[in-house]
């Protein structure tokens, strides 16, 4: 059980802002830790870490981490942290920098085979691709069985074949070691894969805590579908307009009347829903 | 000029590099510290800090030469501690010398060490930090094998400037023959009694070593540009 109740002035891109979060999390959870950029996600991770000041308490099962000037430091902890840009050591092997954290043989091996990194274990971090590279640090991270286990968007920075396939081994890791978990994450469909749990920060404070599915679903009433997406473009064909609209990686074109052309403006978010139709689902290509 | 090069004493440029060794290897460690604390300081004291350890760069040799001249003699209560003490002399011998270098050479150590030290990744440290390793572990382990080329550059550029300086060691040492005369000294003596072939012979072999010396770090640095991928 991790008791969080932490407070701490920032100072963020829009000013001034108080970050002030009141959490427990579940022994063994995975809590995916979403929110726009600024909303002081990583500064809580940081903070959980020990790396960063803040008033207020954490307790861990039955250890004080923090509590008001008392402040135990982030080699005293035991928690494994997963940085966005890997951090590993250039000056050491895979298996080095493994061994680094705790002189443990046989789970640095454990892990490597796990996570099918055995064959590159005396590689210098500086040849492997980002992937590998996020696969070692996330071994690295596991080497001192920590008690929590924090990842600052772990996966961002790789391309979506990759992030499946790390996504696959985040959760062997956590279905073999039961580590309480916190990782931030944009990504609906990893948070949806991964999570138990899902804590969306705004302005520094909890504006969402639920499961995933009710967290990130975004159909009201008797939607059948909705998506968010930005107003790329609206043109006139006819009488009738066009809009054309980016959702995710895609783009659609949606059919407005002229009330709505005047309405709405180019670089707008906007939802997109539909009640009347039963979506058809095809199969694309099957699961490899 | 055959015979004047087979006549020539080579005794100086044997004490500028013995100089230059000791001097090097006791700055390596007092730096290494210095550099870490302050790339790793948030202080606002740290611009003070900063500034003192540059002053040997911008102080005329002559300034720091009397300063250091006056602290090590008689005069001064740190020279009679020494000499009560431990019953040494700190002015007019070797052991002078490599004070006073250690004094004026330090900013040519510290300051490649503190620019290695600051651009490493702060991530890389903390995770040091994480994986339970305190700061000393850190500095020895993560943060000091990956500023190789800031090292060599500390070290190399040190060791030249020591064998290089002039004002502060005629003033420290004197020019006592096989003691303190170190090379720069004998060429300043050889011109003044106007021995311009010996002069000629010394200052040659000085340009040839400092380019020498200069190419290497050059060159060690580029090999190494072509390697700092691994960092991220």
């Amino acid at each position: 059980m991790i008791e969080i109740d932490v407070h701490k002035e920032l100072l963020g891109s829009m000013g001034k802002m108080e970050l002030d979060v009141n959490l427990n999390i579940e022994s063994k959870n995975f809590v995916a830790l979403s929110g726009q950029s600024g909303s002081g996600k990583t500064t809580l991770l940081r903070i959980l870490a020990g790396l960063e000041n803040a008033q207020g308490k954490i307790r861990v099962d039955d250890e004080l981490w923090l509590d008001g000037a008392n402040c135990l430091a982030p080699q005293q902890r035991g928690i494994g942290f997963v940085f966005q840009d890997y951090a590993l050591f250039p000056n050491m092997s895979v298996l080095e920098n493994l061994l680094f954290v705790r002189k443990d043989r046989e789970l640095a091996k454990q892990l490597l085979e796990l996570t099918e990194l055995a064959e590159l274990a005396s590689r210098k971090p500086a040849t492997l691709s980002g992937g590998q590279k996020q696969r070692v640090s996330l071994c690295r991270a596991m080497m001192n069985r920590p008690k929590l286990l924090l990842m600052d968007e772990p996966l961002s920075a790789l391309d979506p074949t990759m992030r499946n396939k790390l996504q696959h081994e985040i959760l062997t890791l956590h279905k073999n070691f039961g580590t309480t978990t916190i990782m931030v994450s944009h990504d609906p469909s990893e948070i949806y894969r991964l999570s138990s749990r899902v804590v969306v920060l705004s302005q520094g404070k909890v504006m969402q805590d639920g499961d995933a599915k009710s967290v990130l679903l975004r159909t009201q009433g008797s939607q059948k579908f909705s998506f968010e997406g930005e107003l790329l473009d609206i043109v006139k064909v006819d009488v009738i307009y066009i809009a054309i609209i980016a959702i995710g990686q895609q783009i659609v074109e949606v059919v407005l009347d002229g009330g709505e052309a005047n309405d709405l403006h180019v670089g707008d978010i906007v939802s997109i829903g539909t009640k009347a139709f039963a979506p058809m689902i095809q199969r694309l290509k099957e699961k490899s | 000029m055959l015979e004047k090069l087979m006549a020539l004493e080579f005794t100086p440029f044997l004490i500028s590099f013995k100089l230059a060794s000791i001097t090097t290897a006791i700055l390596f460690v007092i730096s290494l510290f210095i550099a870490w604390n302050l790339s790793q300081s948030k202080s606002r004291f740290k611009p003070v800090f900063e500034s003192i350890t540059a002053l040997p760069i911008v102080l005329p040799p002559s300034v720091l030469g009397f300063y250091i001249l006056y602290a090590l003699s008689f005069h001064s209560p740190i020279g009679r501690f020494f000499q009560d003490v431990f019953g040494l002399k700190l002015v007019f011998n070797f052991t002078g010398l490599v004070v006073a270098s250690c004094f004026y050479s330090l900013p040519f150590m510290v300051q490649p060490l503190q620019s290695g030290f600051e651009v490493l990744p702060k991530n890389m440290l903390e995770a040091s930090y994480i994986a339970g390793k305190n700061r000393l572990q850190t500095l020895l382990f993560v943060a000091l094998p990956n500023i190789k080329s800031s090292l060599m550059t500390a070290i190399v550029i040190t060791f030249a400037h020591t064998v290089g300086e002039f004002g502060v060691v005629l003033m420290v040492g004197g020019s006592i023959p096989g003691e303190t005369k170190v090379a720069s000294v004998a060429i300043y003596e050889m011109v003044e009694i106007m021995d311009y072939t010996s002069a000629h012979i010394y200052s040659g072999i000085m340009v040839s070593l400092s380019f020498l010396v200069l190419l290497l770090v050059y060159m060690f640095n580029r090999n190494q540009s072509h390697h700092v991928g691994g960092l991220s």
